[in-house]
């Protein structure tokens, strides 16, 4: 088999989203490429958590709805699952738990069960360590060497290691074997959650101070930057709400040091003055925007592409900003730095648009894949006075060609640094002059030009598949993953620009050109990329929209992308 | 010739003192406007604390929206004029970019106590190291004429015509509670004790504010009352922590009665960032971003 998938289903508390990690490390100890969705509802305890790990000889980056294996440790994940489970399905699960008879028919002749509980008794664990016997029953049921999961155990489990390799050696002797899967070999590749390709993105971009509010889907992303704080030098705060986050960064970034703040929807509404403010004072700032489902509260732990005009349009007043939106690991990790580095040069706000399933999935990250973009230079004050007077050498808002004025920073010498929220003059001094008010104005359009031209010279927009196939698909952000695929075994045109504003238009007119029936497909109701291609003259055929929170499998896109192509 | 050319040639031919701290923004508060005094005790601070070695590059002024915030278009050092409200976590931000910086808030009583009310509380939790300087009048002043957080019951302004409902909360009150390190109360007639307050709470290292008395000549004229009212804390010892807060809850800013100026609390907690001084110098990015793909291979 090229490729396998393995869903582990159980109640929320179970420690499925763990056991669903430790799956991915063996499955990427053996030399698969892995990709790892996770569904957990909003609750602690209860309710149903599982984990599919899909694994490929080649680089995936989006799961697939039908499974091969499925582990459960309750009778509802084989209820709830049961219609993922492809021919020859291997069930591996808790005999303690789930009745043997109680399992359909259909599952009889390759399932293999493990008397969980009895064998913590014996061996004297603590219930935690269920984990370990099932993933020992796991490797026996497909052939996994006992050494293997020796080795991940012992690297990932560090705490009482010799514990739970007699609890999994019992699941494994106990366990019988089902299938036997290939074990491709090769170096094992870093497993990364979006998330964390976007923090070690940043921190290469210079980050040095993070704000956040807690916020799923972004929340991973404050636990990660907190952890590596000592080893990135970085300053994590957690403030009292996301309007100070966004303000502690506009100040850090006023201070000159590079700073970036994460939510989602509802926090970000909350830091839409900080945004505009950002662009009137002309500060840098990355935000770091995860979707999931809304209006309001929504769904907080699904995910959705709900959230493109409002990061389009969040502010009030007309100023430059730009939106990135990666769809996978590798993506989110080159063009996070970009983001830093694009907020810097130009000193507007950089929205990272990313989304429950891109943020808090794992995939194998190949370093071979990282797109190649520039590292981009701010413009610091050279320390040439303007005019005579000492006291006014460096003037904050400096009208110039493109719109950029040098940058100082407090502490600067002979640099008096004055940012303004108010319209001001080019020192920084208030003014309600209509004349500065228009040059201003013009000064912010002339750099969302710069930025423009910028970010047409970038790799800004990607082509999958077939590049010259007349049935062509548009997306954007994660479903580009499974998109990616699908192009390639369907002979699609797939098109994903990751560049999302700036509007790319001369780059998608180029790949767009000669293309025949064309649909969007995106994760809302309302069709806001194909209502936004429209808007810049691109033609849109049809449309391939999910709204129910979950994302797209690779299998049932492909099934609804062949039918609106018909 | 613009209004910053036209300055800076006076500036190059007057004969300009070495610390000038002005700015060629024309003055638009009020005549008889309590912010003047403000503005003049603040600038000798810096004056001061200039010629006692700090770099005027190192002062920043963070300021809110309102008259308030005027006055940072008329010092002449770093500013920052921010969101209504959102001064202080703006100034926390500078702060802990930078903790080399004295940075000090100017704020009204609507950003202080209303609008940003959960920030100040947040900063004097934290023990934020910046100084927050508050113009209180009482009234929404820019505005013209609202009832604000700290205006006594039965105001008539244009949004409360039949007179305002609510009594003000007592912020030294709820910012000993909240944890704040160094609070003290000054009032816009008296200058010495401003200057005196203002350079004791930029000295302390920690979280100070000085809830100032500002008189807003146009929509609540208390220049008659606080003169009646006030007087000058003698022999209280601010780093008697319940001492402090009586002396803090003579007054109500409600009630008729002694109304006390001067410096209430003092007192030593952990300060916000030190944490990160471990994190600060420089750091081998590539190195480290190489070390996390090694351990989460």
């Amino acid at each position: 088999m090229d490729s396998f998938s393995v869903l582990i289903g159980g109640k929320a508390g179970d420690g499925i989203t763990e056991a669903g990690g430790m799956i991915a490390h063996l499955l990427n100890a053996i030399g698969y490429r892995l990709f790892r969705h996770v569904d957990a509802p909003s609750l602690i305890r209860g309710g149903h958590n599982f984990v599919i790990v899909r694994a490929h000889r080649r680089r995936i980056s989006a799961h697939r709805d039908h499974v091969n294996v499925l582990i459960a440790l309750n009778a509802e994940t084989i209820e709830r699952h049961e219609w993922r489970l492809k021919q020859r399905p291997v069930t591996v699960f808790d005999a303690e738990a789930i009745k043997p008879a109680d399992l359909p028919a259909s599952l009889h002749p390759f399932r293999t069960g493990i008397p969980v509980k009895t064998i913590l008794e014996q061996e004297e664990a603590p219930p935690v360590m269920r984990n370990s016997a099932i993933l020992g029953a796991f490797c026996k049921a497909i052939s996994i060497p006992w050494e293997v999961l020796e080795d991940v155990i012992t690297r990932y489990q560090p705490k009482k290691t010799e514990l739970n390799l007699r609890v999994a050696r019992r699941g494994y002797e106990l366990a019988t074997e089902k299938l036997v899967v290939d074990l491709p070999g090769g170096a094992p590749q870093p497993i990364l959650g979006g998330l964390e390709a976007v923090g070690l993105g940043l921190v290469r971009g210079g980050l040095k101070a993070y704000a956040s509010y807690p916020m799923t889907p972004a929340t991973g992303l404050l636990h990660f930057l907190a952890k590596q704080a000592p080893r990135f030098g970085l300053k994590v705060v957690q403030p009292e709400g996301e309007i100070a986050a966004m303000l502690m960064a506009l100040g850090c970034a006023y201070a000159g040091e590079r700073a970036a703040v994460g939510t989602s929807g509802g926090g970000f509404a909350l830091m839409v003055e900080g945004l505009s403010m950002a662009g009137q004072a002309e500060l840098p700032i990355v935000v770091v925007l995860g979707q999931r489902p809304g209006p309001s509260t929504g769904l907080p732990t699904y995910t959705a592409q709900t959230e493109l005009e409002f990061a389009l349009t969040a502010g009030h007043g007309e100023f430059p900003r730009a939106i990135v939106a990666p769809g996978d690991v590798e993506q989110a990790y080159a063009w996070s730095t970009l983001a830093l580095d694009l907020a810097w040069k130009y000193q507007v706000p950089v929205i990272v648009l990313g989304d429950r399933t891109l943020h808090d999935s794992s995939q194998s990250f190949d370093m071979g894949a990282v797109p190649e973009l520039p590292r981009l230079r701010q413009l610091d004050w050279d320390g040439a006075p303007v005019g005579e007077d000492p006291d006014l050498a460096y003037r904050r808002y400096l009208i110039t060609d493109d719109g950029v004025s040098p940058l100082a920073f407090p502490g600067c010498e002979g640099a008096m640094v004055k940012a303004n929220s108010y319209t001001h003059d080019e020192f920084g001094v208030t003014t309600e002059d209509p004349g500065m008010t228009v040059r201003m104005q013009d000064k912010w359009l002339r750099k969302e030009r710069a930025l423009a031209d910028e970010l047409e010279e970038l790799p800004s927009v990607n082509v999958y598949g077939d590049p010259e196939a007349a049935r062509t698909v548009v997306t954007w952000g994660s479903p580009a993953g499974a998109l990616r695929e699908i192009g390639e075994f369907a002979g699609l045109r797939v098109v994903q620009p990751v560049v999302l504003w700036p509007f790319p238009t001369r780059q998608l007119e180029a790949v767009l050109a000669g293309s025949g029936q064309t649909v969007v497909v995106e994760m809302n109701a309302t069709g806001q990329f194909a209502g936004l291609m429209r808007r810049h003259g691109l033609r849109v055929d049809g449309a391939v929209n999910r709204y129910d929170g979950r994302p797209f499998g690779v299998g049932e896109l492909q099934a609804r992308v062949e039918e609106a192509l018909r | 010739m613009s209004a910053p050319e036209r300055d800076a040639k006076k500036g190059a031919k007057g004969a300009a003192p070495a610390v000038r701290l002005g700015t060629y923004a024309k003055n638009t508060w009020c005549p008889g406007c309590g912010n003047f005094a403000i503005l003049n005790a603040v600038k000798s601070v810096f004056q001061d604390l200039i010629a006692a070695g700090t770099r005027r590059e190192d002062i920043v002024v963070v300021a809110d929206i309102g008259c308030s915030s005027k006055i940072m278009d008329y010092v002449g050092v770093n500013s920052f004029d921010s969101l209504h409200g959102r001064a202080i976590p703006t100034a926390v931000g500078v702060k802990l970019a930078n903790p080399h910086l004295e940075v000090v808030v100017h704020v009204g009583d609507g950003g202080a106590y209303a609008e940003g009310l959960e920030h100040l509380v947040f900063a004097a939790k934290r023990n934020a190291d910046i100084t927050v300087i508050v113009h209180d009048n009482g009234v929404y002043a820019l505005t013209i004429g609202q009832a604000g957080p700290m205006t006594p019951p039965g105001y008539k302004g244009r949004s409360t015509p039949y007179g305002s409902e609510g009594a003000p909360f007592n912020p030294l009150e709820l910012l000993h509670v909240a944890g704040a390190t160094w609070l003290g109360r000054g009032y816009t007639h008296g200058i010495p004790l401003l200057k005196r307050l203002y350079r004791e709470a930029i000295a302390h290292r920690g979280f100070s504010l000085v809830d100032t008395l500002q008189v807003c000549v146009t929509f609540r004229n208390m220049y008659e009352v606080y003169n009646e009212r006030v007087y000058e804390l003698e022999g209280h010892d601010p780093t008697d922590e319940a001492a402090a807060l009586a002396k803090i809850r003579e007054w109500d800013y409600a009630a008729d009665g002694p109304v006390a100026l001067g410096h209430f609390l003092a007192r030593e907690r952990p300060v916000f960032g030190d944490a990160f001084a471990a994190n600060a110098g420089d750091v081998d990015v590539e190195a480290a971003v190489a070390d996390v793909f090694s351990a989460l291979t």
